[in-house]
């Protein structure tokens, strides 16, 4: 009964990865058809060695690591203050989750134009009204704008994750290290954050199978622009393989970035796998 | 568990209110900014909300842009998509709860492990094939798409559902005389129906965000919502009250099954990993 799911899932993983892989090894491009002819590893040398592959690497990580860090720490932090006893939890807990519901296009494009935008954008209008200079977000600082706006989407996902894990957490054993004369903050050290290493753990890597391939957020914002300040990998093949329709250099690029993702892929496997036992 | 005062609540409360209104803000800026006038609504802060209100916006966005048609693209590919997957979860999932072989595990690993392959690193392939076989833009050709890219999380998640329904209820059955076929309408499909459906909720949920395969195969005529709403981005985007009344269209319906699945999410998402 699970082999039509098997051959499915076979297939949409042997066939188009082994064509990625054979265009890879081609000279291959979409305005020239016809004009197919094997060159080795040309893609390959001609991609790594862009300047703008390394700039896309150093985004990639930077947003990467930049979200990272922000709905660690948030998460966190709004978790347990969402586990405090209060009234209307439901409600509030449904408001700080709410971004992550809403779709990456919506987001992006709310942030930019709303918010963002120096003239008519919220924070525009807020400092005009101040008497300050509105600050240019996409001008001035494009890659934070950027990691600002996927954070925003996904710190309500770490937010959730630790406070489900938090909730099953053993009251008794926090009650009677309180007994013990344990204050706040060794409480937290030594009970509730080894409690969460877990779930973190699992937050920040899967996590990172969705920041590795951010795109919409980045079509939407900037185009990968200004230059190549904001391009990250996922961006930058795009560009490549449906815009300059280089398809050689575009598997290629695609090859690289499988492999990269499947290194990450391999912690999580073996974090999940454990919970099989 | 003690007691806890009511003013140590109040404060609690009063906090985390604030917190969640600092959250879910650019909503609900954009949930005013949609009942406003376009001239109003590029007014500073206060102008906006001291402004009259009108549903001008709503009727102006599907006028111009055919806004219904985008929307009905998403439900059926969110839907179809959805549905075509369960079809084949359903006994897969099934199978590897209750009849685990010696390889189930290494199957199920590998199964996650093909929701790891970045789509950009085959985005070429599936474009040329879609191109070859007229799939470009068409709905059908995103229905395969989305179902093959959550067909993985929705036989994990079922799977985590299935294996916490326990196996002495079906003998129990037997014993009192259930056929095979009682047995799966009366004792087996009333269990499972609960994780079937947060299942459900849950791949509509990330079918209907899904924006990188929607954006990169579609066009005009199959673009769901994601697609249609990221070609706002200029110049259309600088009218607010347009591009926020589109943007709520877009995001209520999943909002409100957001609501109902908070729990079911993680789950999903984590592969069980955190309950």
């Amino acid at each position: 009964m699970m082999s039509p799911s098997v051959l499915l899932l076979l297939g949409w993983m042997l066939v188009p990865l082994t064509m990625t892989i054979y265009f890879s090894f081609l000279r291959y491009n979409l305005l020239n058809p016809g004009t197919e002819s094997f060159t080795g590893w040309t893609n390959y040398y001609y991609f790594v060695t862009d300047p703008s592959f390394t700039d896309a690497l150093v985004n990639t990580i930077s947003i990467f690591g930049g979200v990272l860090f922000i709905t660690t720490v948030g998460g966190v932090g709004f978790s347990l203050l969402l586990d405090q006893p209060m009234w209307k939890s439901g409600l509030i807990r449904m408001l700080v989750i709410a971004p992550f519901f809403v779709m990456p296009t919506v987001s992006a494009l709310v942030w930019k134009n709303m918010f963002m935008n120096p003239v008519n954008g919220f924070f525009g209008q807020i400092a005009t009204f101040l008497g300050l200079q509105p600050f240019d977000f996409f001008g001035q600082a494009p890659l934070l704008s950027v990691i600002w706006i996927i954070s925003w989407q996904w710190l309500p996902f770490a937010t959730l994750i630790l406070l489900t894990a938090l909730q099953s957490l053993d009251r008794d054993q926090l009650e009677a290290s309180e007994m013990d004369g344990a204050n706040s903050f060794s409480r937290f050290i030594f009970i509730i954050l080894p409690h969460l290493a877990r779930p973190i753990t699992v937050a920040i890597l899967i996590q990172t199978i969705f920041l590795l391939s951010i795109f919409a957020e980045i079509l939407v914002t900037t185009n990968g622009g200004p230059g190549t300040a904001t391009t990250n990998l996922t961006y930058l093949i795009y560009v490549q393989s449906l815009l300059q329709f280089d398809v050689g250099a575009g598997s290629a690029g695609g090859v690289i970035a499988i492999i990269l993702a499947n290194i990450v892929a391999i912690f999580l496997m073996r974090m999940i796998g454990k919970n099989l036992e | 568990m003690r007691a806890i005062s009511n003013n140590r609540k109040a404060l609690n409360t009063a906090i985390a209110l604030t917190l969640g209104l600092f959250m879910s803000f650019p909503i609900i800026w954009i949930l005013i900014l949609s009942f406003k006038s376009e001239l109003d609504a590029i007014g500073n802060p206060l102008q906006v909300l001291l402004s009259s209100w009108t549903l001008d916006s709503f009727s102006t966005v599907q006028g111009r842009s055919d806004y219904l048609k985008h929307f009905s693209n998403s439900v059926i590919i969110s839907l179809g998509s959805t549905f075509l997957a369960l079809l084949v979860a359903i006994p897969s999932a099934w199978a590897m709860a209750f009849v685990p072989g010696k390889q189930t595990k290494n199957i199920l690993m590998w199964m996650l492990s093909t929701k790891m392959l970045p789509p950009v690193g085959v985005l070429i392939p599936i474009y040329l094939l879609f191109r070859d076989y007229g799939l470009l833009d068409t709905r059908a050709g995103l229905v395969i798409i989305l179902t093959l890219i959550n067909l993985p999380i929705i036989i994990w998640m079922l799977y985590t559902y299935f294996k916490e329904i326990p196996v002495d209820i079906l003998e129990a059955a037997r014993m009192d005389g259930a056929g095979l076929k009682q047995e799966i309408l009366y004792v087996l499909t009333p269990m499972a129906i609960p994780g079937i459906s947060s299942t459900l909720i849950l791949n509509i949920i990330l079918a209907w965000n899904e924006a990188f395969w929607t954006i990169n195969l579609t066009a005009s005529n199959a673009a769901p919502l994601t697609a249609f709403i990221a070609s706002y981005s200029s110049p259309e985007g600088l009218f607010y009250a347009k591009l926020s009344a589109a943007s709520i269209m877009a995001i209520a319906p999943i909002l409100i099954m957001g609501w109902f699945s908070q729990k079911q999410l993680v789950r999903g998402l984590t592969f069980g990993a955190v309950k």
